[in-house]
């Protein structure tokens, strides 16, 4: 069934001059010169919004607009909700989206607020006095110990520094492009944190950026090897992600072709196929098990980090995670990104990070092993102040990924699945790639983080609170606003007034 | 080195391993400590006893034998190296193994073989001499496995669900597999002479270290079984 297209191209025909640099820029073919009328034509059914063209066009000649063109008006029956049903009538097939869940889902982050000082407890000036934002993740000792001196025992569980509480959390070679990650690997050595391999393995490239490089093992093991697991700061096992909690992951083999199947150590043009679960981890006992296989495995020298997508019982399995030996829980919530997912799992299962955050943190408190692990909070923190605002809800430090993506050019189009990124990211088709100069991309990544920096020290400031350790956990900085009794309940914060 | 374990637990065993400029390890009185050996290379550890859980995990190079069982996760992740196992092994053996071999005298449990693979001249193989419970080569992407039913046990060589979601690699079956049902995404055939020339060299390894004639062994009837395609889920995906 042929519907109008979503999107229109408006062109401005009195700007154009018939450049075609629109034509050269779209890798979906929208974009066409007809010699006969001297014309530049479109095909709007082809086009995703990724604002390419707009953005390239010298002349501002086009622009890119929701089409006008609906069905009948219908509250429970949306434009979209009809589309995917005929699409899947014609087609037989499961919904395929990426990135973020789209949906008005309540975002809490924008429904809490964070205190400032006034008249008593003054603020601070971030430009005048020092500002301590680095974190160490990893277990804490809950009590001293000395020598038989009498001295202190300084040995620590393995601790990962950052610079600031942001990394770039996991996107494999695979699903984004090698200068995506030559870009991350890049900034994150340049700005004192971390960025993360994701499950398709470590390019031969990019082992030099290692101290600054989380290696990730999922169920299907891709890459994983003696070098690559000593090759980075910190081993991630991934037991789930926030955008298909529940579901595993799925290179097709048109994708696993040159470099991306040497990194994934696998033949060219194999699917690559990281299973649901892990199939040896049926329990706390038995991801234990896999933790203590990397420790050993690696001498004990690096943390070992547990992430988990944000689900009902999230409190309960963060729980269990901080008794398994690992050393840092990372929590992804359900609005985080992905390169492809089955649009209902997207879209409806999970729940909001904050939400499991808040509970995970109080959960930990009340069984007093907090210090066993450090957590990082991801899926969907969008600015410096979704940052604090974690950090107070209980975080030890945030993963950014769509943010990350945005600030190397992404324009949020949501077709990642169709591997025709036209930003160069997430996409493995070399014209296409090479749009993403990973000296441009590495100092974007590098200003947004510089810039965050200066931000989560301004509200710090503001607050009074010249150390980012002192933020943590602090609910009392946060209030909520047009939030029922229960999410302030979970959330461990008062309304705004009280 | 010549080191008792009984009392010792894995962490300290593995650290006396790693310490040691010794090749040639022999562990006497292992009482099921885990990981023993994992990651390591160059080195060949006997251990005398029952070895736990992930028995040479991430190995990568290292030859290890045992003179009893191994349990759960034998070789998971290994990239290179021998394990030889005087034994049954429990679940998930060679889970996602790489390179290397695993030799084992009696049965496997659950899920053996599962998600193995192979890269380039990385062709990992496992022998079992006896017979395997269920899903075996789940998830299959490269190697080969080789199950002999050596073991008298009345029951199939195989118990359910073999091959579920195989797209790579090449499985053998001393049997005919009558009445074994297989997914419908794999291709069960007898095997030919060639394909016994394949194995051969490794049913030979498997007699140095158990005994037994390879003559005698592969003068019977073995399946093969092998995915059609590399692509099993191609399900048809909309996109939206
Ligand atoms: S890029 Fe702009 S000016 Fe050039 S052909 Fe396209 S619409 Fe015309
Ligand atoms: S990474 Fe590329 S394809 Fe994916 S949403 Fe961003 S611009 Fe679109």
């Amino acid at each position: 069934m042929n519907f109008y297209p979503e999107f229109e191209v408006v062109r401005n025909d009195s700007r154009c001059i018939r450049c075609r640099v629109c034509e050269r820029q779209c890798a979906n073919e929208v974009h066409w010169f007809d010699a006969d009328g001297k014309v530049m034509l479109s095909d709007e059914s082809k086009c995703v919004n990724c604002q390419r063209c707009v953005t390239l066009c010298p002349t501002r000649a086009l622009k890119i607009v929701k089409s006008d063109c609906r069905l009948r008006e219908n509250a429970n029956y949306s434009d979209q909700t009809i589309k995917e049903i005929y699409r899947q009538a014609e087609t037989g097939g499961v919904l395929l989206s990426s990135m973020g869940n789209p949906n008005p889902l309540p975002v809490y982050w924008d429904k809490i607020l964070i205190n400032a000082s006034q008249v008593t407890n003054p603020p601070i000036d971030p430009l005048r006095e020092p500002m301590e934002t680095r974190v160490f993740l990893g277990k804490k000792p809950d009590h001293i110990t000395r020598n038989p001196d009498g001295s202190l025992d300084t040995t620590l569980s393995p601790q990962l520094s950052l610079s600031m509480p942001v990394m770039f959390s996991a996107m494999s070679y695979g699903s984004i492009s090698y200068n995506a990650h030559a870009s991350l690997a890049r900034a994150a050595t340049e700005l004192g944190i971390c960025y993360n391999t994701g499950e398709g393995g470590l390019h031969e490239d990019f082992y030099k950026y290692g101290k600054n490089t989380i290696v990730q093992v999922a169920s299907g093991r891709f890459g994983v090897h003696k070098d690559y697991l000593e090759a980075g700061a910190a081993i991630e096992i991934k037991m789930g992600q926030g955008a298909k909690p529940g579901i595993g992951g799925h290179l097709p083999g048109t994708k696993a072709v040159g470099d991306v199947a040497k990194t994934r150590m696998i033949p060219e043009g194999s699917d690559a196929i990281s299973p649901a679960p892990h199939h040896d981890i049926y329990s706390i006992e038995d991801l234990r098990q896999l933790v203590y296989s990397l420790k050993e495995a690696t001498e004990y020298r690096l943390p070992v980090i547990v992430k988990v997508a944000a689900v009902h019982n999230i409190a309960a399995i963060a729980s269990g995670i901080a008794r398994s030996g690992a050393d840092i829980i990372a929590i992804d919530g359900f609005r985080g990104g992905t390169g492809a997912a089955p649009t209902r799992i997207r879209d409806n299962v999970g729940i909001p990070i904050e939400l499991a955050l808040a509970a995970v943190d109080q959960r930990l408190r009340d069984e007093g092993i907090r210090n066993n692990v450090s957590i990082i909070c991801g899926g969907s923190v969008r600015s410096a102040a979704d940052v604090v605002k974690a950090i107070a809800l209980g975080a030890d430090a945030c993963y950014i990924a769509t943010a990350a993506c945005l600030a190397m050019g992404c324009h949020l189009c949501r077709s990642c699945h169709t591997g025709k990124c036209n930003w160069g990211i997430a996409t493995q088709r070399p014209d296409l790639v090479k749009r993403l100069n990973p000296d441009i991309g590495s100092q974007r990544l590098v200003n947004l983080m510089t810039a965050w920096r200066h931000e989560i020290k301004e509200l710090m400031g503001g607050m009074g609170i010249n150390s980012i350790e002192s933020l943590r956990g602090n609910r009392l900085m946060l209030r909520g606003v047009g939030l029922t009794e229960k999410e302030l309940q979970i959330l461990g914060i008062s309304h705004a007034g009280e | 080195m010549e080191l008792n374990v009984s009392t010792l637990g894995f962490s300290e065993v593995n650290e006396q391993m790693r310490q040691t400029a010794d090749q040639e390890i022999t562990l006497n009185g292992c009482i099921g400590q885990r990981f023993l050996a994992a990651g390591t290379s160059g080195k060949y550890v006997k251990i005398n006893g029952i070895a736990g859980n992930a028995l040479g995990a991430y190995l990568n190079g290292t030859v290890i034998e045992t003179s009893g069982n191994a349990q759960d996760a034998v070789g998971d992740t290994m990239n290179a190296g021998e394990i030889i196992v005087h034994g049954n092994i429990g679940d998930a053996a060679g889970y996602a193994m790489r390179g290397g071999k695993i030799f084992v005298q009696g049965n496997a449990g659950y899920r053996a073989g599962i998600h193995m693979k192979a890269y380039k001249e990385k062709v990992p193989v496992m022998v079992i001499g006896g017979r395997t419970g269920s899903f075996l080569a789940e998830y299959q992407a490269g190697g080969i496995i080789i199950v002999l039913g050596l073991t008298e046990s009345g029951k199939p060589i195989v118990s359910n669900f073999p091959c579920t979601g195989m797209h790579g690699g090449k499985l053998y079956l001393r049997s005919d597999c009558e009445g074994i049902h297989f997914p419908h995404q794999v291709h069960k055939r007898k095997a030919t002479a060639e394909d016994l020339a394949e194995i051969r060299s490794f049913v030979e390894e498997f007699c140095e270290h158990f005994g037994g004639s390879a003559d005698e062994i592969l003068n019977a009837e073995f399946t093969v079984v092998m995915p059609d395609s590399g692509n099993p889920y191609k399900q048809m995906y909309v996109a939206n």
